[in-house]
Protein backbone atom coordinates (compact mmCIF):
# COMPACT_ATOMS: atom_id res chain seq x y z
CA UNK A 1 0.00 0.00 0.00
CA UNK A 2 1.19 3.71 -0.68
CA UNK A 3 2.55 5.52 2.27
CA UNK A 4 1.67 8.78 3.57
CA UNK A 5 4.01 11.51 2.09
CA UNK A 6 5.56 13.64 4.91
CA UNK A 7 7.58 16.71 2.63
CA UNK A 8 9.87 19.02 4.08
CA UNK A 9 9.05 22.51 2.94
CA UNK A 10 11.71 24.73 2.29
CA UNK A 11 11.34 28.63 2.33
CA UNK A 12 14.02 30.34 -0.12
CA UNK A 13 14.30 34.34 0.15
CA UNK A 14 16.90 36.97 -1.01
CA UNK A 15 19.16 35.79 1.80
CA UNK A 16 18.97 32.34 1.59
CA UNK A 17 17.04 29.23 3.46
CA UNK A 18 14.82 30.84 5.90
CA UNK A 19 12.13 30.02 8.26
CA UNK A 20 8.82 31.96 9.27
CA UNK A 21 6.38 32.00 12.05
CA UNK A 22 3.06 33.08 10.29
CA UNK A 23 4.91 34.30 7.13
CA UNK A 24 7.02 36.36 9.31
CA UNK A 25 10.06 36.97 10.94
CA UNK A 26 11.99 35.20 8.73
CA UNK A 27 14.85 33.05 10.61
CA UNK A 28 18.04 32.64 8.59
CA UNK A 29 18.78 28.97 8.59
CA UNK A 30 21.83 28.81 5.98
CA UNK A 31 22.04 27.33 2.61
CA UNK A 32 19.70 25.43 0.93
CA UNK A 33 21.93 23.29 -1.54
CA UNK A 34 23.37 21.94 1.84
CA UNK A 35 19.66 21.45 3.22
CA UNK A 36 19.04 19.56 0.38
CA UNK A 37 22.03 17.59 0.50
CA UNK A 38 21.18 16.25 4.12
CA UNK A 39 17.11 16.05 3.14
CA UNK A 40 18.28 13.55 0.19
CA UNK A 41 20.50 11.39 2.51
CA UNK A 42 17.49 10.95 4.65
CA UNK A 43 15.65 9.79 1.54
CA UNK A 44 12.46 12.02 2.27
CA UNK A 45 9.62 11.38 0.34
CA UNK A 46 9.46 14.78 -1.55
CA UNK A 47 10.73 18.18 -1.03
CA UNK A 48 8.92 21.41 -1.83
CA UNK A 49 10.93 24.35 -2.21
CA UNK A 50 9.02 27.77 -2.21
CA UNK A 51 11.04 31.14 -2.94
CA UNK A 52 8.92 33.17 -1.06
CA UNK A 53 10.16 36.77 -2.36
CA UNK A 54 10.15 35.20 -6.57
CA UNK A 55 6.11 37.18 -6.85
CA UNK A 56 7.76 40.08 -5.43
CA UNK A 57 11.00 40.41 -6.91
CA UNK A 58 8.92 40.30 -10.50
CA UNK A 59 11.27 38.67 -12.48
CA UNK A 60 9.89 35.08 -12.23
CA UNK A 61 12.00 31.50 -10.20
CA UNK A 62 15.71 31.34 -10.62
CA UNK A 63 15.99 28.78 -12.73
CA UNK A 64 20.07 28.79 -11.81
CA UNK A 65 19.56 28.74 -8.35
CA UNK A 66 16.57 25.48 -9.39
CA UNK A 67 18.91 23.46 -11.07
CA UNK A 68 21.62 24.13 -8.45
CA UNK A 69 19.76 23.52 -5.66
CA UNK A 70 17.70 20.10 -7.34
CA UNK A 71 21.23 18.92 -8.49
CA UNK A 72 21.44 17.07 -4.75
CA UNK A 73 18.00 15.71 -5.31
CA UNK A 74 16.78 12.35 -6.26
CA UNK A 75 13.44 12.49 -4.82
CA UNK A 76 10.73 14.14 -6.09
CA UNK A 77 10.67 18.05 -5.80
CA UNK A 78 8.21 20.61 -6.00
CA UNK A 79 8.41 24.30 -6.76
CA UNK A 80 6.69 27.13 -6.08
CA UNK A 81 7.67 31.07 -6.48
CA UNK A 82 6.98 33.47 -9.32
CA UNK A 83 6.08 31.36 -11.68
CA UNK A 84 3.39 33.48 -14.69
CA UNK A 85 3.83 31.56 -17.44
CA UNK A 86 3.63 27.87 -19.33
CA UNK A 87 7.26 28.83 -20.77
CA UNK A 88 8.47 29.07 -17.04
CA UNK A 89 6.69 26.13 -16.24
CA UNK A 90 8.17 24.08 -19.36
CA UNK A 91 12.03 25.47 -17.95
CA UNK A 92 11.20 23.84 -14.59
CA UNK A 93 10.31 20.31 -15.55
CA UNK A 94 13.44 20.54 -18.09
CA UNK A 95 15.81 21.25 -14.73
CA UNK A 96 13.63 17.83 -13.50
CA UNK A 97 10.98 19.64 -11.02
CA UNK A 98 8.41 17.04 -10.74
CA UNK A 99 5.82 19.49 -9.57
CA UNK A 100 4.88 23.10 -9.63
CA UNK A 101 3.48 25.34 -7.02
CA UNK A 102 1.51 27.98 -8.19
CA UNK A 103 -0.53 30.60 -5.84
CA UNK A 104 -0.66 34.20 -6.71
CA UNK A 105 -0.98 33.56 -10.26
CA UNK A 106 -3.98 31.24 -9.39
CA UNK A 107 -6.29 34.40 -8.38
CA UNK A 108 -4.12 36.94 -11.04
CA UNK A 109 -4.33 34.68 -13.75
CA UNK A 110 -6.29 31.57 -13.24
CA UNK A 111 -6.12 30.18 -16.84
CA UNK A 112 -2.54 29.73 -16.36
CA UNK A 113 -3.79 26.39 -14.31
CA UNK A 114 -6.19 25.05 -16.89
CA UNK A 115 -3.55 25.46 -19.78
CA UNK A 116 -0.70 23.85 -17.39
CA UNK A 117 -2.83 20.78 -16.36
CA UNK A 118 -4.02 20.76 -20.11
CA UNK A 119 -0.30 20.96 -21.51
CA UNK A 120 1.36 18.65 -18.88
CA UNK A 121 -0.73 16.45 -17.00
CA UNK A 122 -2.89 17.26 -13.94
CA UNK A 123 -0.33 15.55 -11.13
CA UNK A 124 2.59 18.09 -11.61
CA UNK A 125 0.49 20.95 -11.42
CA UNK A 126 -0.11 21.85 -7.61
CA UNK A 127 -2.83 24.59 -5.86
CA UNK A 128 -1.39 26.26 -3.22
CA UNK A 129 -3.43 28.16 -0.72
CA UNK A 130 -2.26 30.10 2.40
CA UNK A 131 -5.37 30.71 4.34
CA UNK A 132 -5.87 32.82 7.69
CA UNK A 133 -8.81 33.41 9.86
CA UNK A 134 -10.40 37.07 10.55
CA UNK A 135 -11.37 38.77 13.04
CA UNK A 136 -14.71 36.92 13.02
CA UNK A 137 -12.78 33.67 13.08
CA UNK A 138 -13.40 32.98 9.51
CA UNK A 139 -10.74 31.98 7.12
CA UNK A 140 -10.07 33.29 4.19
CA UNK A 141 -7.63 32.70 1.37
CA UNK A 142 -4.57 34.93 1.08
CA UNK A 143 -2.22 35.53 -2.04
CA UNK A 144 1.43 37.36 -2.38
CA UNK A 145 2.90 36.15 0.61
CA UNK A 146 -0.37 36.33 2.74
CA UNK A 147 -0.59 39.59 2.42
CA UNK A 148 -3.83 40.23 -0.46
CA UNK A 149 -6.66 38.48 0.69
CA UNK A 150 -9.50 36.95 -1.44
CA UNK A 151 -13.03 36.93 -1.69
CA UNK A 152 -15.49 34.11 -0.71
CA UNK A 153 -14.88 30.87 0.99
CA UNK A 154 -11.61 28.98 0.58
CA UNK A 155 -13.38 25.47 0.09
CA UNK A 156 -15.17 27.25 -3.02
CA UNK A 157 -12.00 28.48 -4.23
CA UNK A 158 -10.14 25.10 -3.98
CA UNK A 159 -13.03 23.29 -5.89
CA UNK A 160 -12.79 26.32 -8.79
CA UNK A 161 -8.75 25.04 -8.92
CA UNK A 162 -9.52 21.35 -8.91
CA UNK A 163 -12.16 21.94 -11.51
CA UNK A 164 -9.38 24.25 -13.51
CA UNK A 165 -6.84 21.23 -13.45
CA UNK A 166 -5.12 20.81 -10.41
CA UNK A 167 -3.77 17.36 -9.23
CA UNK A 168 -2.90 18.62 -5.94
CA UNK A 169 -3.50 20.89 -2.83
CA UNK A 170 -1.62 22.59 -0.46
CA UNK A 171 -3.60 23.79 2.29
CA UNK A 172 -1.34 26.03 4.44
CA UNK A 173 -2.74 27.54 7.67
CA UNK A 174 -1.01 31.01 7.89
CA UNK A 175 -1.88 31.02 11.78
CA UNK A 176 -0.15 27.88 12.50
CA UNK A 177 3.34 28.64 10.72
CA UNK A 178 6.13 28.07 12.74
CA UNK A 179 4.06 27.52 15.88
CA UNK A 180 4.66 23.69 16.06
CA UNK A 181 1.50 23.27 17.93
CA UNK A 182 -1.02 21.07 15.31
CA UNK A 183 -2.16 21.87 11.92
CA UNK A 184 -5.93 22.76 11.18
CA UNK A 185 -7.17 19.62 11.43
CA UNK A 186 -10.93 21.17 10.78
CA UNK A 187 -9.49 23.18 7.67
CA UNK A 188 -7.88 19.90 5.98
CA UNK A 189 -11.40 18.10 7.33
CA UNK A 190 -12.97 20.18 4.94
CA UNK A 191 -10.77 20.75 2.18
CA UNK A 192 -9.82 16.35 1.98
CA UNK A 193 -14.24 16.25 2.20
CA UNK A 194 -14.49 18.92 -0.60
CA UNK A 195 -12.19 17.73 -3.53
CA UNK A 196 -11.12 14.55 -4.75
CA UNK A 197 -6.90 15.25 -5.76
CA UNK A 198 -4.27 14.66 -2.75
CA UNK A 199 -4.45 17.21 -0.01
CA UNK A 200 -1.27 18.52 1.38
CA UNK A 201 -1.55 19.74 4.75
CA UNK A 202 0.86 22.48 5.95
CA UNK A 203 1.12 24.90 8.99
CA UNK A 204 1.61 23.95 12.43
CA UNK A 205 3.31 19.84 12.25
CA UNK A 206 5.81 20.23 15.39
CA UNK A 207 5.94 16.69 15.96
CA UNK A 208 4.78 12.94 14.99
CA UNK A 209 0.91 12.93 16.77
CA UNK A 210 0.56 16.07 14.41
CA UNK A 211 1.70 14.36 11.35
CA UNK A 212 -0.32 11.41 12.42
CA UNK A 213 -3.92 14.26 13.21
CA UNK A 214 -3.52 15.32 9.89
CA UNK A 215 -3.28 12.17 8.01
CA UNK A 216 -6.59 11.08 9.98
CA UNK A 217 -8.12 14.54 9.04
CA UNK A 218 -8.11 13.28 5.60
CA UNK A 219 -4.73 14.19 4.02
CA UNK A 220 -2.65 12.77 1.36
CA UNK A 221 0.38 14.47 2.53
CA UNK A 222 1.57 16.31 5.39
CA UNK A 223 4.16 19.36 4.98
CA UNK A 224 6.31 20.99 7.61
CA UNK A 225 8.96 23.58 8.01
CA UNK A 226 9.95 23.91 11.37
CA UNK A 227 9.60 20.40 12.60
CA UNK A 228 12.65 19.62 10.53
CA UNK A 229 14.79 21.92 10.88
CA UNK A 230 14.69 22.88 14.08
CA UNK A 231 15.75 21.01 17.29
CA UNK A 232 14.80 21.29 21.20
CA UNK A 233 13.49 23.91 22.93
CA UNK A 234 16.03 26.54 22.00
CA UNK A 235 15.47 25.57 18.57
CA UNK A 236 18.95 25.36 17.12
CA UNK A 237 19.02 24.94 13.43
CA UNK A 238 19.30 21.00 12.91
CA UNK A 239 18.09 18.80 9.80
CA UNK A 240 16.10 15.90 10.35
CA UNK A 241 13.66 13.78 9.69
CA UNK A 242 10.73 11.67 10.71
CA UNK A 243 11.58 7.85 11.66
CA UNK A 244 9.42 6.02 9.09
CA UNK A 245 8.93 3.03 11.98
CA UNK A 246 7.33 5.02 14.16
CA UNK A 247 4.95 6.99 11.99
CA UNK A 248 3.97 3.66 10.88
CA UNK A 249 3.43 2.65 14.69
CA UNK A 250 1.73 5.82 15.58
CA UNK A 251 -0.82 5.70 12.04
CA UNK A 252 -1.58 1.74 12.93
CA UNK A 253 -2.39 2.42 16.72
CA UNK A 254 -3.93 6.19 15.61
CA UNK A 255 -6.07 3.89 13.16
CA UNK A 256 -7.10 1.23 16.24
CA UNK A 257 -7.96 3.74 18.36
CA UNK A 258 -10.51 5.25 16.12
CA UNK A 259 -11.95 1.86 15.12
CA UNK A 260 -12.54 1.16 18.83
CA UNK A 261 -14.39 4.06 19.56
CA UNK A 262 -16.29 3.98 16.73
CA UNK A 263 -17.25 0.56 17.72
CA UNK B 1 38.58 0.03 -19.26
CA UNK B 2 34.84 -0.37 -21.41
CA UNK B 3 33.23 2.70 -22.66
CA UNK B 4 30.34 4.02 -20.79
CA UNK B 5 27.01 2.51 -21.89
CA UNK B 6 25.54 5.24 -23.61
CA UNK B 7 21.63 6.37 -23.20
CA UNK B 8 19.51 7.87 -25.75
CA UNK B 9 16.87 9.65 -24.15
CA UNK B 10 14.15 10.34 -26.25
CA UNK B 11 13.30 14.29 -25.98
CA UNK B 12 9.67 14.92 -27.38
CA UNK B 13 8.60 17.57 -25.24
CA UNK B 14 7.20 15.55 -22.62
CA UNK B 15 9.25 16.63 -19.68
CA UNK B 16 11.51 15.70 -16.75
CA UNK B 17 14.28 14.91 -18.75
CA UNK B 18 17.22 16.84 -16.24
CA UNK B 19 16.50 14.28 -13.57
CA UNK B 20 16.39 11.15 -15.61
CA UNK B 21 20.36 12.85 -17.02
CA UNK B 22 21.13 13.61 -13.93
CA UNK B 23 20.87 10.21 -12.00
CA UNK B 24 22.20 8.12 -15.53
CA UNK B 25 25.68 10.50 -14.92
CA UNK B 26 25.75 9.46 -11.26
CA UNK B 27 25.69 5.57 -12.08
CA UNK B 28 28.21 6.09 -14.97
CA UNK B 29 26.56 6.29 -18.16
CA UNK B 30 26.44 8.87 -20.73
CA UNK B 31 22.89 9.99 -21.26
CA UNK B 32 22.52 11.74 -25.13
CA UNK B 33 19.46 13.82 -25.07
CA UNK B 34 17.73 13.54 -28.50
CA UNK B 35 14.69 13.46 -31.03
CA UNK B 36 17.13 12.20 -33.98
CA UNK B 37 16.80 8.13 -35.06
CA UNK B 38 20.23 7.90 -36.10
CA UNK B 39 21.64 9.11 -32.75
CA UNK B 40 19.35 6.37 -30.95
CA UNK B 41 20.21 3.74 -33.71
CA UNK B 42 23.73 4.30 -32.01
CA UNK B 43 22.88 4.33 -28.46
CA UNK B 44 23.26 1.04 -26.17
CA UNK B 45 20.05 1.92 -24.74
CA UNK B 46 16.92 3.70 -25.18
CA UNK B 47 15.24 5.45 -22.44
CA UNK B 48 11.67 6.82 -23.22
CA UNK B 49 10.30 9.27 -20.72
CA UNK B 50 7.36 11.14 -20.12
CA UNK B 51 4.92 13.11 -18.51
CA UNK B 52 1.73 14.55 -19.50
CA UNK B 53 -0.99 13.82 -21.98
CA UNK B 54 -1.22 10.32 -23.74
CA UNK B 55 -2.51 11.83 -27.39
CA UNK B 56 -0.14 15.04 -27.25
CA UNK B 57 2.72 12.64 -26.46
CA UNK B 58 1.96 10.48 -29.45
CA UNK B 59 1.06 13.35 -31.42
CA UNK B 60 4.49 14.76 -30.90
CA UNK B 61 6.19 11.38 -31.29
CA UNK B 62 4.59 11.48 -34.79
CA UNK B 63 5.17 14.75 -35.37
CA UNK B 64 9.21 13.81 -34.69
CA UNK B 65 8.77 10.88 -37.27
CA UNK B 66 9.76 8.96 -34.38
CA UNK B 67 6.75 5.92 -34.10
CA UNK B 68 8.01 3.95 -37.15
CA UNK B 69 11.59 4.49 -35.95
CA UNK B 70 11.18 3.36 -31.87
CA UNK B 71 9.11 0.37 -33.30
CA UNK B 72 11.99 -0.55 -35.10
CA UNK B 73 14.74 -0.30 -33.00
CA UNK B 74 12.59 -2.23 -30.71
CA UNK B 75 11.29 -4.66 -32.31
CA UNK B 76 14.02 -5.32 -34.82
CA UNK B 77 17.23 -4.08 -33.36
CA UNK B 78 16.15 -5.66 -30.88
CA UNK B 79 17.70 -2.45 -28.36
CA UNK B 80 17.07 -2.19 -25.11
CA UNK B 81 13.93 0.24 -24.29
CA UNK B 82 13.07 1.30 -21.41
CA UNK B 83 9.54 3.61 -21.00
CA UNK B 84 9.02 5.55 -17.71
CA UNK B 85 5.69 6.74 -16.09
CA UNK B 86 3.61 8.04 -19.61
CA UNK B 87 6.58 6.17 -21.56
CA UNK B 88 5.77 3.16 -20.56
CA UNK B 89 2.03 3.68 -21.26
CA UNK B 90 2.82 4.46 -24.27
CA UNK B 91 4.45 1.64 -25.05
CA UNK B 92 0.91 -0.20 -24.72
CA UNK B 93 -1.56 -0.28 -27.51
CA UNK B 94 -3.88 2.58 -26.59
CA UNK B 95 -5.12 4.35 -23.73
CA UNK B 96 -8.57 5.87 -22.18
CA UNK B 97 -6.58 8.74 -21.60
CA UNK B 98 -6.91 9.68 -25.46
CA UNK B 99 -7.95 8.34 -28.64
CA UNK B 100 -4.61 7.91 -30.46
CA UNK B 101 -3.01 4.42 -30.74
CA UNK B 102 0.17 3.94 -28.48
CA UNK B 103 3.42 2.58 -30.35
CA UNK B 104 1.74 -1.11 -29.84
CA UNK B 105 5.02 -2.75 -28.28
CA UNK B 106 3.28 -4.26 -25.71
CA UNK B 107 -0.14 -5.46 -26.38
CA UNK B 108 -1.88 -3.56 -23.22
CA UNK B 109 -4.08 -1.24 -22.60
CA UNK B 110 -3.80 1.79 -20.56
CA UNK B 111 -6.75 2.67 -18.04
CA UNK B 112 -7.86 5.20 -15.86
CA UNK B 113 -7.89 4.56 -12.14
CA UNK B 114 -11.44 4.74 -11.00
CA UNK B 115 -13.24 4.52 -7.18
CA UNK B 116 -16.13 5.15 -5.70
CA UNK B 117 -17.61 4.85 -2.31
CA UNK B 118 -17.00 7.49 0.74
CA UNK B 119 -13.43 6.04 1.26
CA UNK B 120 -12.75 6.07 -2.32
CA UNK B 121 -8.97 6.52 -2.74
CA UNK B 122 -7.48 9.85 -4.55
CA UNK B 123 -6.89 9.93 -7.67
CA UNK B 124 -3.58 10.64 -9.30
CA UNK B 125 -1.84 7.82 -7.11
CA UNK B 126 0.35 9.64 -5.79
CA UNK B 127 3.54 8.70 -3.50
CA UNK B 128 5.82 5.78 -2.08
CA UNK B 129 4.84 2.04 -2.76
CA UNK B 130 6.79 -1.25 -2.74
CA UNK B 131 6.54 -4.24 -5.48
CA UNK B 132 5.41 -7.77 -5.38
CA UNK B 133 7.51 -9.42 -8.30
CA UNK B 134 5.37 -11.36 -10.72
CA UNK B 135 8.95 -13.05 -12.76
CA UNK B 136 12.54 -12.53 -13.00
CA UNK B 137 14.20 -10.05 -14.36
CA UNK B 138 18.38 -8.18 -14.46
CA UNK B 139 16.10 -4.94 -14.16
CA UNK B 140 14.93 -5.68 -10.74
CA UNK B 141 18.35 -7.38 -9.59
CA UNK B 142 19.03 -6.35 -6.05
CA UNK B 143 16.03 -4.71 -5.46
CA UNK B 144 13.15 -6.67 -3.07
CA UNK B 145 10.00 -6.07 -0.78
CA UNK B 146 11.86 -3.30 1.02
CA UNK B 147 12.69 -1.46 -2.60
CA UNK B 148 10.15 1.24 -2.38
CA UNK B 149 9.35 3.62 -5.51
CA UNK B 150 7.54 7.33 -6.36
CA UNK B 151 4.21 6.88 -7.95
CA UNK B 152 2.13 9.62 -9.68
CA UNK B 153 -0.28 8.71 -12.47
CA UNK B 154 -3.85 8.56 -12.76
CA UNK B 155 -3.66 5.59 -15.65
CA UNK B 156 -2.42 2.40 -14.92
CA UNK B 157 -1.23 -0.17 -17.64
CA UNK B 158 -3.42 -3.65 -17.98
CA UNK B 159 -1.60 -6.39 -19.82
CA UNK B 160 -3.56 -8.86 -22.32
CA UNK B 161 -0.30 -11.01 -21.97
CA UNK B 162 -0.02 -11.97 -18.20
CA UNK B 163 3.29 -13.03 -19.24
CA UNK B 164 4.46 -9.62 -19.95
CA UNK B 165 3.64 -8.22 -16.07
CA UNK B 166 7.19 -8.21 -14.32
CA UNK B 167 5.74 -6.59 -11.49
CA UNK B 168 2.73 -5.14 -9.57
CA UNK B 169 1.90 -2.63 -7.21
CA UNK B 170 -1.44 -1.72 -5.00
CA UNK B 171 -3.53 0.83 -5.33
CA UNK B 172 -6.79 0.34 -4.31
CA UNK B 173 -5.88 -3.04 -6.16
CA UNK B 174 -3.25 -4.72 -7.84
CA UNK B 175 -2.33 -3.25 -11.37
CA UNK B 176 1.13 -3.21 -13.57
CA UNK B 177 3.96 -1.26 -12.14
CA UNK B 178 6.79 -2.91 -14.38
CA UNK B 179 6.48 -4.42 -18.09
CA UNK B 180 8.92 -6.71 -19.64
CA UNK B 181 8.67 -8.40 -23.04
CA UNK B 182 11.80 -9.50 -23.82
CA UNK B 183 14.02 -6.21 -24.60
CA UNK B 184 11.01 -3.78 -23.85
CA UNK B 185 10.90 -2.34 -20.26
CA UNK B 186 8.50 -0.69 -18.92
CA UNK B 187 7.97 0.92 -15.58
CA UNK B 188 4.81 3.08 -14.01
CA UNK B 189 7.06 4.67 -11.41
CA UNK B 190 10.06 7.31 -11.41
CA UNK B 191 12.67 5.26 -10.60
CA UNK B 192 15.36 9.15 -11.00
CA UNK B 193 13.07 10.48 -8.37
CA UNK B 194 13.39 6.60 -6.17
CA UNK B 195 16.43 7.76 -4.01
CA UNK B 196 19.28 4.31 -4.25
CA UNK B 197 16.12 2.04 -5.69
CA UNK B 198 15.74 3.79 -8.47
CA UNK B 199 19.44 4.34 -8.93
CA UNK B 200 19.77 0.57 -8.37
CA UNK B 201 17.22 -0.03 -11.33
CA UNK B 202 18.97 2.16 -13.59
CA UNK B 203 21.97 0.63 -12.89
CA UNK B 204 20.77 -2.74 -13.53
CA UNK B 205 19.43 -1.38 -17.05
CA UNK B 206 22.42 0.47 -18.25
CA UNK B 207 25.00 -1.81 -17.00
CA UNK B 208 23.26 -5.31 -17.42
CA UNK B 209 23.19 -7.71 -20.61
CA UNK B 210 19.27 -7.53 -20.83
Amino acid sequence: MTRARVIPFLLTSDSGLVKTRKFTNRRYLGDAINAVRIFNEKEVDELVLLDIDATTRGSGPQFGYVEEVLSEAFMPVGYGGGITSLQQIETLFKLGVEKVVLNTVLAEQPALLSEASRVFGAQSIVASMDVKRDLLGRRRAYIRGGTRKLDGDPIDLLKRWEQLGAGEVVVNSIDRDGMRQGLDLELTQQAASAVEVPIVAVGGAGHLGHVVAGLQAGASAIGAGSMFVFHGVHQAVLISYIDRNELTALTAAATSTTKASSQ
Amino acid sequence: MPPLPSVAVIDYGMGNIGSICKMLRVIGATPVVTADPVVMAQADRILLPGVGHFDRAMANLHDLRLVEPIRRLALEDRKPVLGICLGMQLLCSSSEEGTQPGLGLINARVRRFEFSGPARLKVPHMGWTGLTVRKPSVLLHELDEVSRFYFVHSFYVECAEPSDVLAEATYGMPFVAALERGNIHGVQFHPEKSHRYGIQMFRNFVRSAL
